[in-house]
Order: C-alpha cells, then sequence, then structure tokens
C-alpha cells in the first residue's frame, strides 16, 4: 500500500469514529462512570448506615468492609484481590457495552447510508469499496476496542482514586496498601493483547453482519437474526423426521455462535475454560486473560475456521458494496 | 519505428484525444430492471468543454444513464468515461469525475468541518482554500451540522466541496430539485463564474428545463431508454422553428409535417423540425422554439 491509500485509510477509520462517536466513545464512558458513581454512592450511604447503626454491612461488587479490615490489617494479598475483581467489574461492564454498540453498528454500516442516499456521497470519493468495507471492520475489530480499554482503565484508575478517599476517610494511608500495589500497566499489556483474539474470535460475526448490511434491501436487523434462528429451527425439525441434519450442539455453539455471537469480548474463554487448570480465584485478570490462556485460543481450530468464514463473508459485503443498484 | 515506440505514440494520441475531445463515449447501452428497460440500445458523445442537458420524463433512463457513467450500475454495450471503464476503474475515475446527485445526499451527522477535513484527506485534487472561500461567501459555520441545514444550505455546502475538485467531468442529476429560486440561481451562477472552464466538462439532469437552457452548450433529450435528440444548443435555432399560423393557412402548415401543434387565442402554433425557414415564413410568424417547448412536443405520449 502506498503512502496515500495508508492515509486514506485513516481518514476512513476517522470518519467512522466521527459517525459513530456516541457508541464508540460515550457508551463505554457512561457505563464505567455509572460503576463509579454508583461506587461513590454506595460508600456515602454505607457511612451514614454505619453512623447510625453501627452493624450494616456494605457489598459493593468487593465488600467494601472486608476491604477496608484487609487494608488495615495491611493483608496486601486481600487488597490485590479486591481491586482485581473492581478492575474485572469494570471491564466486564464496558466488554458487554460495547458488544451491543458493535452489533448494532455494524447492521448499520453498510445500510444507512443506502437508505438516506448519503451513499451517493460517498461513492463521489475517489475510495475504493474494498477499502471502505474494511474500514468498518477494522473499526469495529480495532478502533473500539482501543478506545473502551483506555476508558475501562481510566474507570478503574477512578475507582482507586475514590477508593483512596475513602480509606483516608477510615485513616488508612491508601499509598502502601493500595498505590503501592496495582499495576496498571501489567494489566492495561493484557487488555490491549486481548483486541487481536478478541478480533479473530468475531471475524465471523462481523462478516456475517456486515454481509446482512450491505446486501439487505430493507431491516437487516431481521435478516441477520432470523435467517440463523430459522435454519437452527428447520435443522433441529429435519433432525426430529430422522433425515440427515447438523448435530444441533454443533449448530447452536458453532454456526448460529459463530454468525451472532461473536462479538462478545472473551467469548474465546468459555470453550477454553475446559482445558484451563482451576481458575485462580485471587487472579482472575491474570488467569483467565493470561497469555497462556489466549495462546491456547490461538490454537484452536474453531478459531480459524471461523476467521476463514468470516473473511468469505466481508469480501461478499464488498461485492454488495460495489454493485447493489437500488432502482 | 519498433512496435513499442508505436504503441507509445498510440497510447500518447488517445491521451491528448482524451485531454480535448470527448469525455464520455458510449454506444449501446443498455440496462434493463427485471421486465423494465431502463436503458434501450443509447448511443451519445459528450465532447470536453461542453454543458450538456440530458433532458427527459420521468423514468426515461437519465439517472440509469448516469450511474452507468458513474460506475454504479452495472450495463450491456460500451462506454467509456475519460478513457476509463466506469465498471472496472471506478476508484481512478472518481479522481477525475464529481458528482452531485440529488440534494440532500450529505450525511446528515457531518459537520461543515468533518466533510471538509474527510474529502481533503481522501481526495488528491481537492483545493482547501479554494472550498473555503465559497463557503465565506454563505452563512454555513464550521461547527454546523448537516442535519441542522436547509435544503437551500446543503447544496451551498456540497456545491462549495464539489467546485473545489479540480476534476474534469462533473456530473448533476437533479442538483436544484426543492430549493427555492434564490437558491437555483445563485447554483448555476456559481457553476458559471467559478467552476466552469474550457477544461472541464458538465452533464446535468432536470426537470426545470427552462432555468438551465440559456447555459446549456449541447441538448440531448431521452426518451424510453433511447436518445431521441443530441444537438448541439446553437443548431438548434437553424433546425426547429415554430410558426404561429392563421386559420386559413393551416392545411398548408400541416402539410409540411409539423411535429406538434397546439392552439393559442385563436391561432395554430406548429412546431417543425429541419423545414426552410425560408418555406415557413410564408406561413406566418416564425420563431425560435423554447427548450420546454421542444420537450414538450418531443415527449408527447410518454405518460398515455
Amino acid at each position: 500500500m502506498n503512502a496515500l491509500s495508508k492515509s486514506t485509510f485513516a481518514w476512513l477509520l476517522k470518519r467512522e469514529y466521527w459517525e459513530s462517536k456516541r457508541g464508540f466513545l460515550w457508551a463505554p464512558f457512561w457505563a464505567a462512570a455509572v460503576l463509579v458513581i454508583i461506587t461513590v454512592l454506595g460508600m456515602i450511604a454505607g457511612e451514614v448506615l454505619n453512623a447510625r447503626n453501627s452493624d450494616t454491612h456494605v457489598q459493593m461488587g468487593m465488600s467494601l468492609d472486608d476491604l477496608l479490615k484487609s487494608a488495615v490489617a495491611h493483608d496486601i494479598g486481600q487488597v490485590v484481590h479486591g481491586l482485581d475483581a473492581s478492575m474485572t467489574a469494570v471491564a466486564i461492564l464496558v466488554a458487554i457495552v460495547l458488544s451491543f454498540v458493535l452489533f448494532f453498528y455494524l447492521l448499520g454500516a453498510l445500510y444507512d447510508d443506502r437508505r438516506d442516499r448519503s451513499l451517493l456521497f460517498w461513492k463521489s470519493l475517489p475510495v475504493s469499496d474494498t477499502a471502505t468495507v474494511i474500514s468498518k471492520a477494522v473499526a469495529a475489530m480495532i478502533v473500539a476496542p482501543l478506545i473502551a480499554i483506555v476508558i475501562a482503565l481510566a474507570g478503574y484508575l477512578a475507582l482507586q482514586v475514590v477508593v483512596s478517599f475513602w480509606l483516608m476517610f477510615h485513616g488508612v494511608n491508601p499509598f502502601p496498601v493500595l498505590w503501592a500495589h496495582i499495576e496498571p500497566f501489567n494489566l492495561w499489556l493484557h487488555l490491549l493483547a486481548t483486541i487481536p483474539v478478541n478480533a479473530i474470535w468475531a471475524l465471523p460475526t462481523v462478516g456475517w453482519l456486515l454481509f446482512c448490511s450491505a446486501a439487505a434491501r430493507s431491516k437487516p436487523f431481521l435478516w441477520a437474526v432470523m435467517i440463523p434462528v430459522i435454519a437452527g429451527v428447520l435443522n433441529l425439525w429435519i433432525g426430529l423426521l430422522g433425515a440427515p441434519h447438523i448435530d444441533n450442539s454443533f449448530y447452536w455453539r458453532h454456526l448460529f455462535g459463530g454468525a451472532l455471537l461473536g462479538l462478545i469480548p472473551g467469548g474465546w474463554i468459555a470453550p477454553n475454560l475446559r482445558d484451563m487448570h482451576p481458575v485462580d480465584q485471587g487472579n482472575i485478570v491474570q488467569s483467565v486473560l493470561g497469555f497462556d490462556s489466549m495462546v491456547r485460543a490461538l490454537a484452536m481450530p474453531e478459531m480459524w475456521i471461523g476467521a476463514v468464514a468470516g473473511v468469505a463473508l466481508i469480501a461478499a459485503a464488498i461485492w454488495f458494496r460495489r454493485w447493489r443498484d437500488e432502482a | 519505428m519498433s512496435a513499442i515506440s508505436q504503441n507509445a505514440a498510440i497510447d500518447e494520441g488517445r491521451v491528448a484525444q482524451n485531454a480535448q475531445g470527448t469525455v464520455i463515449r458510449a454506444v449501446g447501452l443498455s440496462k434493463r430492471y427485471g421486465n423494465s428497460v431502463a436503458l434501450d440500445h443509447a448511443s451519445f458523445d459528450v465532447p470536453a468543454g461542453h454543458i450538456v442537458g440530458l433532458i427527459g420524463p420521468n423514468g426515461a433512463g437519465k439517472t440509469t444513464a448516469l450511474k452507468a457513467i458513474l460506475g454504479l450500475t452495472d450495463f450491456e454495450g460500451d462506454l467509456s468515461v475519460l478513457g476509463l471503464d466506469p465498471r472496472k476503474q471506478r476508484p481512478a475515475l472518481m479522481q477525475q469525475v464529481c458528482f452531485i446527485a440529488d440534494v440532500a445526499t450529505l450525511p446528515r451527522w457531518i459537520s461543515v468541518r468533518e466533510a471538509i477535513d474527510f474529502v481533503a484527506g481522501v481526495h488528491p485534487r481537492f483545493d482547501r482554500a479554494k472550498c473555503e472561500r465559497f463557503l465565506a461567501r454563505t452563512k454555513l459555520q464550521p461547527e454546523q451540522r448537516v442535519k441542522q441545514m436547509s435544503k437551500g444550505m446543503i447544496v451551498q455546502l456540497h456545491l462549495a466541496i464539489v467546485m473545489a475538485i479540480d476534476a474534469r467531468l462533473l456530473v448533476l442529476d437533479e442538483p436544484t430539485l426543492g430549493l427555492d429560486i434564490l437558491y437555483r440561481k445563485q447554483f448555476y451562477q456559481s457553476l458559471l463564474e467559478d467552476y466552469f472552464d474550457e477544461n472541464k466538462t458538465i452533464l446535468v439532469t432536470t426537470h426545470q428545463v427552462e432555468e438551465i437552457e440559456h447555459i446549456l452548450t449541447d441538448l440531448m433529450f431521452i426518451r424510453d431508454g433511447k436518445v431521441v435528440l443530441d444537438t448541439p444548443m446553437e443548431a438548434l435555432g437553424g433546425r426547429f422553428a415554430e410558426v404561429m399560423v392563421n386559420a386559413d393557412r393551416v392545411e398548408a402548415a400541416r402539410a409540411l409535417k409539423p411535429i406538434d401543434e397546439r392552439q393559442v387565442f385563436g391561432k395554430s402554433i406548429l412546431l417543425f423540425d429541419g423545414v426552410p425557414r425560408a418555406r415557413l415564413e410564408e406561413l406566418g410568424e416564425v420563431r425560435r422554439p423554447t427548450v420546454a417547448d421542444l420537450f414538450v412536443a418531443t415527449m408527447k405520449g410518454t405518460y398515455a
């Protein structure tokens, strides 16, 4: 690729970000912000209730009382455990929000501009349909997750600040117990490393949604969801009649799941868990999102079969983008 | 001369011809949607440096022809635009071709600043300063979004962007539909004053024939997918004539096979194609027909 098309591609990604800022930036931002705000409200409520009746126990994802006891006792292991849990809470919430955002983003990516005819403006510029479609896939698989990770990390740090103030309020110096032991960069590295694994895992879903978005004359959502559902039910029915069919659990897990559920970040963890050593409860991020866990996921053949299917669907989406002609 | 240099010479010749000669060459263009024929072996040339009006009733195939030229649809027949095949070389073609299809095709979420940034980013022939000069004449603000604009303002923005692109062919498909007369006049005036020169070619379709009549250099009528008239404007007066005939001479006039006849204030107005002017002057007052009159005469029975 020459310099020109490289800068064109960067502009295409920027364009996707402009159009979907609300989903890519503000949705994960508010998810993280709400979690932080709820924590603050919970702490205030806990303090007020404690002042009235010293026997109230406040449970906020992590138990604040336990955290305080551990912090006072300088039980570092327990504190780190609690922080790990809080990071996991932020990351999971942001990830769930992001998967919804991306599902609808991809369904509209090649449909909305056909509906409002702005397609004619985009097509009046010297940009190939291949570059356009790939920019939308890359925005969903790389750009949006990157933004979400930055937000999750910021939410995590904000949570630490909140907990620090709270510890200080209880006369505990947060620096030796809290800040000396958090490893945001280690975490950041692990989360960053999940992006390519998530992207490959999500490829069949990205491909299927882009394909429906490019091919449907109307209602891409219905096509995208109803085709796999009806195919699954038909398959079940054919099986009941005793005719040759695809094994049902295989269908729902691999074909249905591949087409529609691949955007849930860390979807590759579940099949991977079977061969995993007992999950280290005290260190969830490290053990589930550990590098060896990712390597194991990348060794699964289903990962790569799905990726090939996803690439084929994206190629089909490009063809429709090029030739779909609304007369 | 060796074979290689001969080929090079031929290529050069073709490039030179493309630079000055024909911008669009269509031979036997056909396209059908299901049972309806949109284009029926249409053939035409658009010469460089001309402003060609492609006029036809609804469903005559205008938009399909433009789509074929822009590489937005598949078709049968041969079509060369600036020496390129729009089906196979679309991205390369779009560096040299601009189009405004309809009013309000700019995405509603985009702001003036974003639109300019993006086009400046992806279009190598876009002149940002020029675009900003055009915009300075309007009331558009950089942070304003398309969804906050009136139709007229959207077209101002689109036109400012397109006029800042140094392209060789500009295609306009009903660019002023639904605009008030101030915006319509301003639109064509800007095109003529700030954009058009001998290196540029404009192909425009519209229903508002009267408004563009005076700026066209060539006129093309399309009906049922066929090009039924293709003439330079200056040849129009020599070929077509309208004669106002008194009742007593109508029979004599009808013998000359008029292509249209209508009644005004008890007199008949007959439209002739290719009848010598001297013959017509014997019958009554001769004048040059307007494009609208010609259009109505040519398209009679289209919707019947």
